[in-house]
């Protein structure tokens, strides 16, 4: 049976403003989410992204503006759309005394076709702790347990804001294999993040906010990019001596008006431009010229952090 | 599309039947109730206390009633019981909830306000029945002989649960968690003592002529009424009733569910 993808967004949010007293905490927001794909609300902490969640999931209406959830008003369509969403909230939501296993089978029991619970916990890595209570669980499995509620019940749309915080590196790599699957399978994925290389990881379309206002969006490619077609890369220099005074400006005038210096210390310094070979033969070449001996030249792409830093002047994570 | 392209997360969303969904809302409330242990203490051993110590005593102290002491205490112990979980659990449980982000989270669900509502008196009334059960074992093996009036109990039940648990929710949805915990066991044990549950008003002298306007008067009375005179006390279920509505108006004007 194949039913064609409805073609309207799974999410359109369009001129959102939320206050809280005197604090303005989603300022004319707007955007789209399309269907069958994982898109990250980037930002730093107090950005608006939680807010802008809840209003998607009706727990708050906008002050201004529009949000549709698959088409539908969240809060005046409550009870039609939250059968069809599912949502991962920060912390909490589970009695303390309940067990791990029986929170997760009451929300399957709410929905009509529910995942088997069973073996979406082991998936997760919740085998073990299934009647431990929810008050004893560590942070991490608090959190899987949490995704495990979001997508139980077969969601089309999930909602999970911030859903790695918190976990060791072997159950934040399950949850992106998991959140990549729902994607696979046709679930939209909206997911909160801080940490840009998840969203660089899994994202399709990132959304970066700051102070509640869209600030960029894109494809991570696009967005690394900076809208020209160079490829541009950041190339870090160890050298086994120091520099000899004057190298920032020495370098930038051999390298062209494009490439940006920055010297961290005596023996290291970023430089940020176009990469390709005929740089880098420059970089060797004034490394002779100048008698100073690389221990590395390290070449990485322009990275989410950077672009961050550029859009706002502020570091994404402090 | 073929079956097997059918990935495990493939949406098949949709709610549970309503009645589905409340009974499984109120499974689940009852068993956490009656796991915890403070609450077990305020469901059962609290009363069963009550009743076998108000017993002995009565007999220890000579004091006599009309009817034998296990027929005057064990309508005013049912009563008590009643009030303990409609109210004190009630209220306790519900502040938390909202502390942990239970609420919240089920708000996200396909379980509406109502189903959650309905749920929570599910509940409550399965806890009474085992409560109800377990009493009327230990009174019954104290010598209880009770004359009932089946109406008359069961409006009882039914009204004085729908009273103290709006006035549970009143509290639970004004005050913090912490504050309800505190609240909700203090009304609680003033009530015990001076609140005309488990002893009819008359035995609190003048000042019974207030208390019996009390919800736990009114319960402890229409209690009394329906297992010991084998009538139903109407006015004390319109007592009851008029507190239901007013606690229901106060709640559903100052509750919020997060």
């Amino acid at each position: 049976m194949s039913k064609p993808v409805p073609t309207e967004p799974a999410v359109a949010v369009d001129g959102l403003v939320m206050r809280y007293g005197d604090k303005v905490a989603v300022d004319g927001l707007s955007l789209t989410v399309d269907r069958q794909t994982i898109t990250a609300v980037l930002g730093p902490n107090g950005a608006g992204k939680t807010t802008t969640l809840e209003t998607c999931e009706g727990y708050r209406a906008p002050q201004q503006g529009t949000v549709r959830v698959l088409g539908l008003d969240p809060v005046r369509d409550r009870s039609d759309l939250l059968p069809r969403i599912g949502v991962m909230l920060q912390g909490g939501g589970a009695w303390s005394g309940v067990r791990a296993m029986e929170m997760l089978r009451h929300v399957a029991r709410l929905h009509a076709h529910p995942l088997d619970t069973e073996a979406l916990a082991e998936r997760l890595g919740l085998g073990d702790c299934g009647r431990t209570p929810y008050r004893r669980l560590s942070g991490g499995q608090q959190q899987r347990l949490g995704l495990a509620m979001a997508v139980v019940g077969r969601p089309e749309i999930v909602f999970v804001d911030e859903p790695t915080a918190g976990m060791d590196p072997q159950a934040r790599r399950a949850t992106w294999e998991l959140l990549e699957e729902l994607r696979h399978d046709g679930v939209t994925v909206v997911l909160t993040t801080h940490y840009m290389d998840e969203a660089e990881r899994l994202a399709d379309r990132i959304h970066i906010i700051d102070h509640g206002r869209l600030i960029a969006s894109g494809t991570p490619l696009e967005l690394t990019r900076g809208g020209s077609d160079t490829r541009t890369a950041t190339i870090r220099l160890v050298v086994t001596r120091p520099f000899p005074s004057g190298t920032p400006d020495s370098l930038r005038s051999t390298l062209g008006s494009e490439t940006e210096v920055t010297q961290l210390d005596e023996l290291s310094l970023v430089l940020s431009g176009p990469a390709d070979a005929s740089t880098l033969a420059k970089i060797s070449g004034w490394c002779d010229a100048n008698g100073v001996l690389p221990e590395s030249l390290s070449l990485g792409q322009r990275n989410l952090e950077d672009v961050f830093l550029e859009l706002t002047g502020r570091e994404l994570t402090p | 599309m073929s079956l097997d392209q059918q990935g495990t997360f493939t949406p098949m969303p949709g709610a549970a039947p309503f009645h589905r969904m409340v009974a499984a809302q109120a499974a689940m409330e009852a068993r956490l109730m009656l796991r915890n242990g403070e609450q077990l203490l305020l469901a059962v051993v609290i009363p069963v206390i009550v009743l076998i110590g108000g017993v002995e005593g009565a007999h220890r102290m000579g004091k006599t009633f009309a009817h034998p002491a296990v027929d005057v205490f064990t309508p005013g112990v049912l009563a008590l019981a009643v009030m303990s979980t409609a109210f004190t659990s009630l209220a306790i449980m519900t502040g938390f909830e909202r502390r942990y982000g239970v609420i919240k989270r089920l708000g996200s669900s396909p379980l509406p306000r109502a189903g959650l509502l309905a749920g929570k008196v599910g509940a409550l009334l399965l806890v009474e029945v085992l409560q109800l059960v377990v009493i009327s074992i230990v009174a019954l093996a104290l010598g209880w002989d009770p004359d009932v009036d089946p109406l008359g109990a069961v409006l009882a039940f039914l009204l004085g649960t729908a009273a103290f648990a709006s006035l549970g929710l009143l509290v639970a949805g004004v005050l913090r968690a912490e504050a309800t915990l505190a609240a909700a066991n203090l009304v609680y044990l003033l009530l015990l003592a001076g609140g005309a549950v488990v002893l009819p008003p008359s035995s609190y002298g003048a000042f019974g002529s207030v208390v019996q306007w009390l919800p736990s008067g009114a319960l402890g009375d229409a209690m009394r009424q329906a297992f010991i005179d084998g009538r139903t006390s109407w006015l004390d279920l319109a007592v009851l009733l008029v507190w239901a509505v007013a606690g229901t108006f106060m709640t559903s004007r100052t509750f919020t569910w997060e």
